[in-house]
């Protein structure tokens, strides 16, 4: 297959989550490849504290 | 000068660093000198990876493809950091990133949705944290999951 014979579609996602994009590439009608980049904005917090003697 | 109610801010940090055993139920018999090796195992959308996760699990994780193997790929962490704070407990962070992106080459997988960064080192593969992001689906191609800015607000895991 040439790649000219390739439909290219891309895409991309921004939330407060992730920022996403990705690739795609269909053939007659068929999705041959697709590749994702997801960017976390954030991670995850925890807390501690220390509590009081009763 | 004066007292102040307040969990450390450097036993955050310590713990990150594998210093304290509180008590000696279920503490593995070893002596520390080096990182623990960690790894990054991608689950489908369907699976059940949460605050109750303990440990690694190849329950509904991704199949075998291309550069991934069960387990998921090695990673590292940032050197632990935290923030200078205070006497008092609210405003110190001790936080800490991956130092890499995830990546997974020439890689096939449906509707996955959650990593689980765990420690591949100790016995039971303990569990660190479950991430997750937008329903992905890869055919015959790469999978890149980029980190946060490792700083106090943002970093990938935060004690305060």
């Amino acid at each position: 297959m040439e790649e000219s014979d390739l439909e290219k579609r891309t895409g991309q996602v921004d939330n407060d989550v992730e920022c996403t994009t990705w690739v795609e590439y269909w053939f007659e009608g068929e999705l041959v490849h697709r590749s994702a980049h997801v960017h976390l904005k954030r991670g995850i917090e925890f807390g501690l504290e220390a509590a009081d003697f009763n | 000068m004066a007292n102040t109610q307040a969990l450390c801010s450097a036993f955050k940090l310590d713990l990150l660093l594998g210093k304290h055993a509180l008590h000696g139920t279920g503490v593995p018999a070893r002596t520390i000198s080096t990182a623990d090796t960690y790894k990054a195992a991608l689950y489908l959308a369907s699976a059940t990876y949460d605050a109750t996760t303990t440990g690694y699990s190849a329950t509904g994780e991704v199949g075998n493809s291309g550069s991934y193997t069960a387990g998921g790929p090695t990673v590292t962490w940032i050197a632990p950091a935290k923030t200078a704070g205070s006497a008092s407990n609210g405003s110190s962070t001790t936080y800490t990133t991956l130092a890499a992106n995830v990546q997974v080459t020439t890689f096939s997988a449906t509707a996955f949705d959650a990593v689980l960064i765990y420690n591949d080192t100790v016995s039971g593969k303990p569990a660190v944290s479950v991430h997750t992001f937008g329903s992905q689906t890869i055919t015959s191609g790469t999978f890149t999951l980029t980190m946060p800015t490792n700083d106090s607000s943002t970093g990938l895991v935060r004690l305060t």
